[in-house]
């Protein structure tokens, strides 16, 4: 029998990122009883890393701006595969949000008047996104963190979630181990917040931190949960490819919109090869034109390499994969070469990006102003996720909340910039209210101690294989090889179904797993702990990418390359069967309401 | 390009340890970081390192490389000598949990002992305030600090003196200097710097400033002000005679 220890709460946050903090805070306020458990210390989460800014239509900037333009772009941008209702309300309420964080402590850059300045981002209609420099994330989560620790939250900091405790459906805690001495710990809960962020570690090169993988979409879908639009994985086209170190970080699309031209291993800008028939009108013709277009000369049209960020990504991957890559398997970004074009064209260069030249002369030892970047598509953000309620948060299991990346339904298809850190703030909050509400309305749940004697025996089994079994971190690796290769930004059925196999093949050797050493901060133990999770997340994104027999938003498919009318009414659910297997659905997208589809309409 | 390098890597925890000695190749652009995790993957699966984003923004993989407070993903092997062994060590002013993680659970308890933030009124009918970027400026720079604690370790009063229990360090430092020159805050916090968390301890060595990888200006910018403002509240001759009479 294992020993462990108890913490009961009436509303258990699990992550402390943007939403589980937001979460937190919201319970506590209701008077309920809070704890958060998070895998890092308080305030590392992914978060911090948010750069360009939470979208908010305050209209500070253009008054022309309101939550209506901002609901249309959404849904546009989501190919309106999204939950209308999350978008509907994440629009309107995240003015308010934004505006808390300012009473809370938060520093925006300031407009002329002295109001929260917003800039503009692609496929935002006005500018709208508040920001702090490029570090809107680190305010974000400070902000959150500082006011959060006064609000009466409990804290257990670097504890590794293993599963969530079920009473006859409904949830009654969760069970874990704290990664510092490896103890065990059951959280008896009424109500249990998802706030767990994203999948991103399932892939080689991606933007996201080592905490991505997946443990909020298999934590629900193991207890029951529906999971929906998994396929829809965004990659963004610029990361850094060179060193291995940083690959996968992200390199600002600000960089081309300063003038800089993507390039293959034979000197050409591959991007004028392939214009969709939809952008031709607004794509320059030559080089000269794009040039001027940085330039800020208002009748040239853009430059191709200014495409929308899965087109460009797409591109960089034919390239790469045709051959024509750079020695570190992406493709070159120049910058430099607008020295030919500007007086003391070094210095312009460092003064408008003056991050990307610290980065890469700090990282990679290269002058973005003397030579090449070496970029590659990397993988940014999950828009599939746990299935909500749009105004509760609710998942399809009572008592079970989920928030920001790990649910699901506000960003459809795509996720325009700045969205995930409004998303954090509007349903952190809403999910935050109705578990506590939840948690007031019913009596504490049930605790089976055999769920919880499962749980632990699962997860000492590897200490007992020993060294001897198979390396947590080799097969971390090579489903993370297999991901990229299989399921990334360019989809094949037959690939998709060799990954398949592969993902079957890595689930045995994870049975298999061995660790040596004690529970003590175990590393190893840890990364064995998070396999599970990753491989459910990948079986779940390549199922629903097999399914979807089309390509729309982040998804594409090289087989069926067009949008097609019969997907665009339906969503795709992933759930377990009683067999344990993983059934896929169709489901149909739910009707706006005729006034939403007014809005829609008036902003076409 | 691959060349072989020695890595010294301090292994143990609360009840001691020692150095213990891993070759592995190391390529070009790696970081001191990525050679942990080869060699956690390769040679030692259980040793314990703390990191996260793994790009120098949230401030978790702090230790002390040839001796250097750094961030280990941040710190590039070919700035290091790589013909002589490369030390890697956890942060001196922190208890041991394990290998290379500290218990740096002390700062999250300092934190919530600093009077929080307490915005004037809303100045427009809209809840909303109004401030200008240059009053803005001073204070966003203090939140630039990812809270990696390295100027905690190297603080000689939290490293060799040990005063935890009398002294917040610079990190804290410069959060109530974040606070106190908000321009929307009106708690005051200037007692408590002198007597709750005896700024005068710091003898302005500028050792944090030296090592804190998001340049802030701790010292002067943040360390002196406050202690200007304690000076000129407790200490300054003409206020403590009008005060008299």
């Amino acid at each position: 029998m294992a020993e462990y220890r108890t913490h009961p709460y009436d509303v258990l946050v699990i992550g402390a990122g943007g939403a589980g903090l937001r979460a937190a805070i919201e319970a506590a306020a209701s008077g309920v009883k809070v704890g958060v458990v998070c895998k890092s210390l308080l305030g590392k989460a992914h978060t911090v890393m948010a750069e360009g800014g939470v979208a908010a239509a305050m209209a500070n900037v253009d008054d022309r701006d309101n939550w209506r333009v901002h609901f249309a772009d959404t849904m546009r941008g989501g190919q309106y595969l999204n939950n209308w209702r999350m978008a509907e309300l994440h629009a309107r309420e995240a003015p308010d949000r934004v505006r808390e964080l300012e009473a809370w402590g938060a520093l925006f850059d300031r407009t002329r008047d002295g109001k929260i300045l917003q800039r503009n981002f692609g496929g935002h209609r006005y500018p709208r996104l508040a920001h702090v420099g490029d570090r809107t994330g680190l305010e974000m989560i400070r902000t959150l963190q500082d006011h959060g620790i006064h609000s009466g939250m409990d804290v257990h900091m670097e504890c590794t979630v293993l599963s969530l405790v079920m009473d006859a459906g409904r949830v009654a805690g969760a069970f874990g181990y704290d990664r510092e001495k490896g103890h065990f710990i059951l959280w008896p809960a009424k109500a249990v917040v998802l706030a767990t962020g994203g999948v991103g570690r399932a892939f080689k090169i991606s933007s996201n931190s080592w905490e991505y993988t997946g443990d909020g979409h298999a934590l629900a879908y193991r207890a029951g949960a529906e999971l929906l639009d998994m396929e829809f994985v965004q990659f963004h086209p610029t990361g850094m490819v060179w060193p291995i170190s940083v690959r996968g970080i992200l390199v600002t699309e600000g960089v081309r919109g300063e003038g800089g031209v993507l390039r293959n291993s034979e000197g050409k800008r591959f991007m004028f090869d392939d214009i969709p028939d939809l952008y031709k009108a607004q794509t320059a013709d030559t080089e000269e034109e794009g040039w001027r277009y940085t330039q800020g000369d208002k009748d040239a049209r853009r430059p191709p390499e200014l495409l929308t960020r899965d087109h460009v990504a797409r591109c960089i991957n034919r390239e790469v994969k045709a051959g024509r890559g750079s020695p570190h398997g992406g493709v070159f970004l120049d910058i430099a070469w607008t020295k030919e074009r500007i007086k003391d064209g070094a210095e312009h260069i460092k003064r408008k990006l003056p991050s990307m030249y610290h980065q890469f002369k700090q990282l990679a030892d290269i002058d973005i102003t003397k030579e090449p970047m070496e970029v590659g598509p990397t993988t940014h953000y999950m828009m599939g996720g746990v299935r909500v309620d749009g105004d509760t948060q609710m998942s399809t299991i009572p008592g079970l909340f989920a928030a920001g990346e790990v649910a699901a339904g506000l960003h459809g298809a795509n996720r325009l910039g700045g969205n995930s850190l409004s998303d954090l703030l509007v349903f952190g909050r809403r999910a935050g209210q109705y578990a506590a509400e939840f948690a007031k309305a019913n009596g504490a749940a049930a605790v089976d101690d055999a769920q919880v004697q499962s749980a632990a025996k699962k997860a000492i089994e590897p200490f007992e294989r020993g060294p001897a079994g198979e390396n947590p971190y080799k097969i971390q690796y090579d489903l993370q090889d297999s991901m990229q290769e299989l399921v990334g930004i360019v989809r094949l059925e037959n690939e998709m179904e060799q990954a398949l196999g592969a993902i079957a093949k890595l689930q045995t050797r994870a049975d298999k797993v061995g660790i040596d050493g004690n529970r003590m901060y175990n590393n190893g133990w840890h990364t064995a702990m998070d396999l599970e999770n990753m491989l459910t997340v990948s079986e779940a994104i390549t199922r629903a990418a097999l399914l979807r027999k089309e390509s729309r938003g982040a998804q594409f498919r090289d087989d069926y390359p067009d949008k097609s009318a019969e997907w665009a009414k339906f969503n795709i659910i992933a759930r377990r069967a009683e067999s344990g297997e993983m059934v896929i659905n169709k489901r149909p997208v739910t009707e706006l309401p005729a006034e939403l589809k007014q809005i829609i309409e008036e902003m076409k | 390009m691959a060349t072989q390098a020695l890595f010294r890597i301090w292994r143990g925890d609360a009840s001691g340890g020692k150095f213990q000695d891993y070759k592995t190749e190391v390529d070009e652009g790696m970081v001191v970081l990525d050679a942990v995790h080869r060699i956690q993957a390769e040679q030692a699966p259980d040793l314990a390192v703390r990191w996260n984003c793994k790009a120098g923004k949230c401030g978790s993989c702090s230790a002390e490389v040839n001796g250097m407070p750094k961030l280990m993903c941040m710190t590039r092997l070919n700035q290091l000598n790589l013909n002589m062994p490369v030390i890697i060590e956890p942060m001196h002013a922190f208890p041991s949990i394990r290998d290379l993680v500290t218990d740096v659970s002390w700062n999250y308890r300092v934190k919530k002992t600093i009077k929080p933030f307490k915005p004037r009124s809303p100045d427009a009918p809209d809840g909303t305030w109004r401030m200008q970027q240059k009053d803005v400026d001073r204070v966003q720079e203090f939140r630039k600090c990812i809270e990696c604690f390295l100027c905690q370790d190297v603080c000689h009063v939290l490293r060799e003196h040990h005063k935890h229990d009398e002294f917040i360090g610079p990190r804290f430092f410069v959060y109530a200097a974040a606070l106190e020159m908000h321009p929307l805050d009106t708690e005051d916090r200037v007692a408590d710097l002198k007597d709750k968390y005896s700024i005068g301890y710091c003898n302005i060595t500028t050792c944090c400033r030296q090592v804190c990888p998001e340049n802030i200006t701790i010292t002067e910018n943040a360390i002196i002000p406050l202690k200007e403002r304690v000076v000129d509240k407790f200490f300054d001759p003409l206020k403590h005679l009008f005060n008299i009479l």
